[in-house]
């Protein structure tokens, strides 16, 4: 009875597939413009900035800050550049990011390696150790490390304040023991991926426990490793809190943290502010549009592996 | 060199009875003291400088010291600190209640919207790098310049908002940022400005990460778009949904910091937890006992998120 299949299931069914594709069609479209216009409004506050701070002071004094520009250049660029000496400050973000980016990598590694081709008691407890400690608040920690850190001397070659106080090491050192966790949870969860019979091959031709870290895992992973090292990078280089609280001297704190005494002092209007706000998210941008698959890739690895 | 094994480079499977687990006692001495150092390091750092002062904390909220003496002059007092925090801490109660807003504006309004651009974005029309590029933006931008940047918009008298509707006269100014009814409520904005693209991101690589068969087999049982999503598709992400959780509310509780006080310092109606311990730690009038009291508090606040994460994050999937 079925065999011509004109019979009523198929009918429906067809019908339904022509009626589902127009709808499909005009909700494509609908959701295009829905998309569209969501991403311009995303869009609105960072081309604002980057608006404001291409006016020079006098234009917007004379017309108002919302009005069509008489002039665009990059003046605010080069006076907040010059006279709050960004120059200063981008080199203490880079002294602090890139050691405490090489460091965690090199730690958070050494862990992953010896929690996931091992098999020992306090395997999971270790790993469990390091997870959770980058999910507490950062607050919570604070509070006696502050103490702490004015207590530990060091010597005058590693910091001019002699201790972990007001010094680049310590502001490092907090950064390297809080983002381990991530690190070693998402790089964990990646060698668990590499086939354990590479690892018995080697070890079985001898290989030490070293080099089967250093030749054998750690270039299995440089995926992972560089998305990592994009994300920590955005994220040390993004913080606020750990050198606004472990650092008196302004003239030492990166440029996030800098910012807020910069604006009272030299930034004295809202297009020096716009242009610092801007210089100093440049690293962050650069990152967006060079390394986008990187950081994106940093982010997932870390959630969509849970 | 090679045993005479099933095994090679490329990694076929050893013979069955074969466990390809090490044994640790396979080991030389050498390679037990590398791995011992290799994991040891990491382990004393990140005790010392995490572990350790979180415990303290907890230990110190029981306590009364300015700091300035040594240790012999920690004073312990029970619950006081405690005590006070509930009845004469005049910031304390608005905080809780501006973390309460936070966290629900993001778990009902910026998380499901982030979810719901992913799930529109996952369709793949047209420019869809173009919008989640644009969506995600803030998400690479530090918070304490989010902060900064908004204050051009919400400025009284030359922000983008008041000038758009035309209120940059003296007097007739919205306040956004400076208005204790309004404020938290911009912040908020901002705020969820940069979460949206963060949940965004993840729940698009989470949907990538479903198998399409189940996508099919829904299709082939007849539901609709809708049903599909919420019966089939959504549950099966469950481990992504805990981690957005997760991070929701972490970033409601101590991601909290940055913007309030960026703007104002976190007073007057932008009064936040992770502030207020700030506030009692640095500078002169600093009260140790009293601000690890309330870092204990927001601890507590984050642990049962915390915990289920990590019974979600490690638990044997089973095969």
């Amino acid at each position: 009875m079925t065999t011509t299949g004109l019979d009523p299931a198929t009918l429906a069914a067809g019908h339904k597939g022509v009626v589902g594709e127009q709808r499909r069609k005009t909700s494509s479209a609908a959701i295009t413009v829905f998309l569209g216009v969501v991403a311009l409004v995303w869009f609105v506050p960072v081309a604002w900035s980057v608006y404001t701070s291409l006016r020079p002071y006098a234009d917007t004094a004379k017309r108002g800050y919302v009005s069509l520009p008489g002039k665009l250049n990059f003046d605010n660029y080069s006076k907040a550049w010059n006279e709050a000496n960004l120059p200063h400050f981008y080199l203490n973000s880079l002294i602090i990011a890139v050691p405490a980016v090489l460091m965690v990598l090199l730690l958070a590694s050494f862990v992953a390696f010896g929690v996931s081709r091992f098999d020992w008691r306090l395997n999971v407890a270790v790993l469990l150790l390091f997870t959770a400690g980058n999910l507490l608040p950062q607050q919570t920690i604070i509070t006696p490390l502050y103490r702490i850190y004015l207590q530990v001397p060091l010597p005058e070659w590693m910091s001019d304040s002699g201790t972990l106080y007001d010094s680049y090491w310590g502001v490092i050192l907090i950064h390297v023991a809080f983002q381990m966790g991530f690190v070693t949870f998402v790089l964990s969860n990646y060698m668990k991926t590499i086939p354990r019979e590479l690892t018995e091959a080697a070890m079985v031709d001898g290989a030490s426990v070293w080099r089967q870290y250093w030749q054998l895992t750690l270039p299995l992973c440089r995926a992972p490793i560089a998305a990592l090292a994009t994300l920590e990078f955005t994220w040390i280089y993004n913080d606020f809190f750990w050198a606004l609280v472990l650092m008196k001297t302004g003239d030492k704190r990166p440029i996030t943290s800098a910012l807020a005494n910069l604006n009272g002092v030299f930034f004295t209007d809202n297009n020096l502010i716009a242009a610092g706000a801007i210089l100093a998210a440049i690293p962050t941008l650069i990152v967006f549009f060079v390394l986008q698959r990187q950081f994106i890739g940093g982010l997932t690895l870390g959630a969509t592996k849970g | 060199m090679t045993l005479t094994s099933t095994t090679d480079a490329t990694g076929t499977a050893a013979p069955a009875g074969r466990k390809s687990r090490r044994r640790l006692s396979r080991l030389t001495r050498t390679d037990k003291i590398v791995l011992t150092v290799m994991l040891g390091i990491p382990t004393l750092l990140l005790l010392a400088l995490v572990w350790i002062p979180a415990l303290l904390s907890i230990v110190l909220s029981f306590s009364v010291w300015n700091g300035i003496g040594g240790i012999g002059d920690i004073k312990w007092v029970g619950w006081q600190n405690y005590h006070q925090i509930f009845t004469i801490y005049p910031p304390f109660w608005p905080a809780i209640r501006h973390n309460v807003y936070w966290l629900l504006v993001f778990v009902l309004i910026a998380t499901p919207f982030g979810m719901l651009l992913a799930v529109l974005l996952d369709r793949q029309i047209r420019f869809s790098r173009i919008y989640q590029s644009a969506i995600y933006l803030p998400v690479v931008l530090a918070l304490a310049l989010i902060g900064f940047m908004w204050q051009l918009i919400y400025s009284g008298d030359q922000g983008l908002i008041n000038g758009i509707l035309g209120k940059t006269a003296p007097g007739d100014q919205i306040n956004w940022l400076g208005d204790p009814k309004l404020n938290i409520w911009a912040i908020l904005v901002e705020a969820s400005w940069r979460h949206v693209g963060y949940v965004m991101l993840l729940y698009l690589a989470g949907l990538k990460g479903v198998d399409p068969t189940l996508r099919e087999a829904a299709a082939i049982d007849g539901a609709n778009e809708r049903q599909a999503f919420f019966r089939v598709i959504f549950p099966a992400m469950r481990p992504v949904n805990v981690v957005i959780l997760v991070i929701t509310v972490i970033e409601s509780l101590r991601g909290s910091f940055d913007i309030p006080y960026i703007t104002n310092k976190g007073r007057n109606g932008l009064e936040v937890l992770p502030v207020l311990v700030t506030n009692n730690i640095i500078g002169e009038a600093s009260r140790i006992g009293f601000g690890s009291a309330l870092a204990v508090i927001l601890l507590l606040l984050s642990l049962g998120f915390i915990v289920s994460y990590l019974i979600q994050a490690f638990r044997k999937e089973p095969a």
